[in-house]
């Protein structure tokens, strides 16, 4: 008796193994068709040769790791960390009161905010990069507009300012959706019974708010500078031939030097500092 | 020790509070009782200043307390939700207003190692409140509300979320703590044994407005208006008009026996109510009472409910009595009662 019941559980779990399968197998399929072969192929061609004129010549070498370590190539690396950085501390310090405000708001302006937040991505990614060129430029609106205060011109377009500018502008609404859903989930009781305890508002958001936030946060910022740092629209577009990240350098390395064992050599580089920040964000995030 | 004055408080067109007055006095164990939705817990979060009356005063000692921010208050509040930090752990959660009170660390240990004595906690300092369960997090609020010795302690429906064993013990705790810290305590409540069974005096709210205030005992057997009667404890309620001193002249039933408790015009409406185990079942053939036939008999191991179905009363007449039911359902009966044991109130427009 006890047996078969649990002849049938293991038959009822190993059913729902495959049945789970069968659901998953379309996403599978494309993740390794689409991701991970490709992954590999690139993966494969760091440790080979480049051919004289473009091409992969499969011979063993360690030179596109060396070239790596070139302080030109880690000044790049660097650069757009710092870029990427920069960025997301801004979209933290925008983005945390803004979606404060939101989560506070009545249900129905709720709704508005979050629309009006997530609007922009409605128009083409280019053409907002097209649009922050005609606003930074030397006779631009920014320009005109401090001018009536008697102020500058200031040179902003082509600078790593504007870089930053159009980064944030771009992926800010990825930061406030996420901390939106952490504060929105905030018992608001909770900050009364600190209140209660004789904490100050300030006491309170530094004990209370904030670490029960700080998934959103963290979340927030993994989305934010993630894209940023591999960006290389933004840069090629605001920020001239001056500065260049490594998501630029990538795209010259493949598109330009016709380089593939060192532009995936870049790339591999790139993924590596992404998977670090995930498992260490994950790694917090289980913490909390 | 605490006086409210006045306080009104209105959202929209709702009034939440309308002029409402109390004073409590030190040491206290003091009810708010009402059904939900009469106000008693925006009175609750007034006095702790997550609220602001729209008029009216608010001292505490004599001092005013509606000028002082919430964080400013001698006042410790215990949310009905509890509301512990679910990322710190019980000794954190209980620690976290002493610690803002930036006392020495090791008076702090002390005193969180003390109260969770008191609590019977001592065992789980260490845990999260996603560990425990809901009489331990209900008792680690409370640890958190009386470690900073508040001058005043407000529960709001401490008791609600717990199942009615924990309840009964948590009843007997809170009445023991309460005489063992000497802090004055308010309760919010909209469950009527549980005010009786705490509290000193209790307050009944109904729609904004405080309908008694009075001892336990008091306002079960002299129940001023007829809201309180019907709401605090069971009652038999009779309408009918002011019929002198010996009860009211029923439509129905003719004179009803019963004691007003102010003098009525006669002539006025009034109504009568008597307590469940203040009335007598007797065979049919007696002189006195209203006849009737038992509907439905719940025994209760020390009482049982026996409710009897009198042709012209719209509700079936409860009488509790000792023990088990003599009589079965569908038996023959009358019900009578001593004028003494009823009271006649008037009924206002």
């Amino acid at each position: 008796m006890k047996s078969e019941v649990k002849a049938r559980s293991v038959a009822r779990s190993r059913g729902r193994r495959l049945g789970a399968f069968v659901f998953l197998s379309p996403g599978l399929a494309y993740l390794v068709v689409f991701m991970l072969v490709p992954l590999a192929l690139l993966l494969s061609t760091t440790v080979f040769r480049r051919g004289r004129f473009g091409g992969v010549v499969y011979e063993f070498t360690t030179e596109n790791f060396e070239r790596l370590l070139d302080p030109l190539y880690l000044g790049v690396v660097v650069d757009s960390l710092k870029i990427a950085t920069l960025t997301t501390l801004i979209a933290l310090l925008i983005g945390y009161p803004t979606a404060y405000v939101i989560a506070r708001l009545p249900r129905k302006w709720k709704t508005v905010a979050l629309v009006a937040i997530v609007l922009p991505f409605w128009t083409n990614f280019l053409i907002r990069a097209y649009a922050w060129i005609m606003l930074l430029s030397g006779p631009g609106l920014v320009n005109s507009a401090l001018k009536v205060f008697g102020l500058g011109p200031i040179e902003v377009l082509y600078t790593q300012g504007a870089i930053v500018t159009g980064l944030l502008y771009s992926y800010l609404p990825l930061m406030v959706l996420p901390l939106y859903a952490a504060i929105d989930r905030l018992d608001p009781q909770l900050t009364e019974a600190s209140a209660n305890l004789g904490a100050s508002g300030f006491t309170t958001f530094r004990k209370v708010t904030l670490p029960l936030t700080m998934p959103g946060v963290l979340t927030g910022s993994l989305f934010v500078f993630v894209p940023s740092f591999g960006n290389f629209v933004i840069p090629e577009m605001l920020g001239g031939s001056k500065s260049i990240m490594v998501g630029n350098l990538i795209r010259d390395q493949f598109l330009k030097a016709r380089d593939w064992p060192f532009g995936s050599t870049l790339a591999l580089a790139l993924i590596v500092v992404l998977v670090v920040l995930l498992v260490a964000q994950s790694w917090v995030a289980r913490r909390a | 020790m605490l006086r409210i004055d006045g306080v009104s408080r209105r959202f929209g067109d709702v009034i939440a509070l309308d002029d409402v007055s109390l004073e409590i006095g030190q040491g206290e164990f003091f009810a708010l009782l009402g059904p939900s939705g009469c106000g008693k817990t925006t009175l609750l979060r007034i006095v702790a200043g997550f609220e602001t009356p729209d008029a009216g005063k608010v001292t505490l000692d004599g001092e005013d307390l509606l000028s002082r921010p919430p964080n400013r208050r001698p006042i410790s509040l215990m949310f009905q939700s509890y509301a512990l930090f679910p990322h710190m752990t019980v000794a954190k959660n209980v620690a976290y207003g002493l610690e803002r009170e930036r006392l020495p660390r090791q008076e702090i240990k002390q005193r969180v190692g003390e109260v969770l004595e008191t609590v019977g906690l001592s065992a789980h300092a260490g845990r999260k409140p996603a560990q425990l369960s809901g009489g331990q997090r209900q008792r680690v609020a409370l640890a958190r509300s009386i470690v900073k010795r508040p001058r005043l302690l407000l529960l709001d429906e401490p008791l609600s979320a717990l199942d009615k064993k924990v309840r009964a013990d948590m009843q007997l705790e809170l009445k023991r703590l309460q005489n063992e810290v000497g802090i004055t305590f308010v309760v919010v409540t909209h469950d009527q044994e549980e005010a009786m069974s705490l509290a000193d005096r209790i307050a009944v709210f109904d729609s904004g407005k405080v309908r008694q205030v009075d001892e336990p005992i008091s306002l079960y057997e002299r129940p001023s208006s007829p809201f309180v009667a019907d709401f605090v404890g069971a009652n038999n309620l009779f309408t009918g008009t002011a019929g002198g001193l010996d009860g009211i002249r029923s439509e129905q039933f003719g004179m009803l026996p019963g004691t007003p408790l102010s003098e009525l015009t006669a002539g006025a409406q009034a109504l009568l109510a008597v307590r469940p185990e203040k009335i007598e079942l007797a065979d049919e053939n007696a002189t006195r009472g209203l006849a009737g036939s038992v509907l439905d008999v719940s025994f209760y191991g020390g009482v049982s409910h026996v409710s009897v179905d009198v042709p012209g009363h719209a509700k079936p007449v409860l009488v509790a009595v000792q023990g088990a039911a003599a009589v079965r359902p569908g038996a023959k009966v009358k019900v009578r009662w001593e004028a003494r044991d009823a009271v006649v109130m008037a009924v206002d427009q």
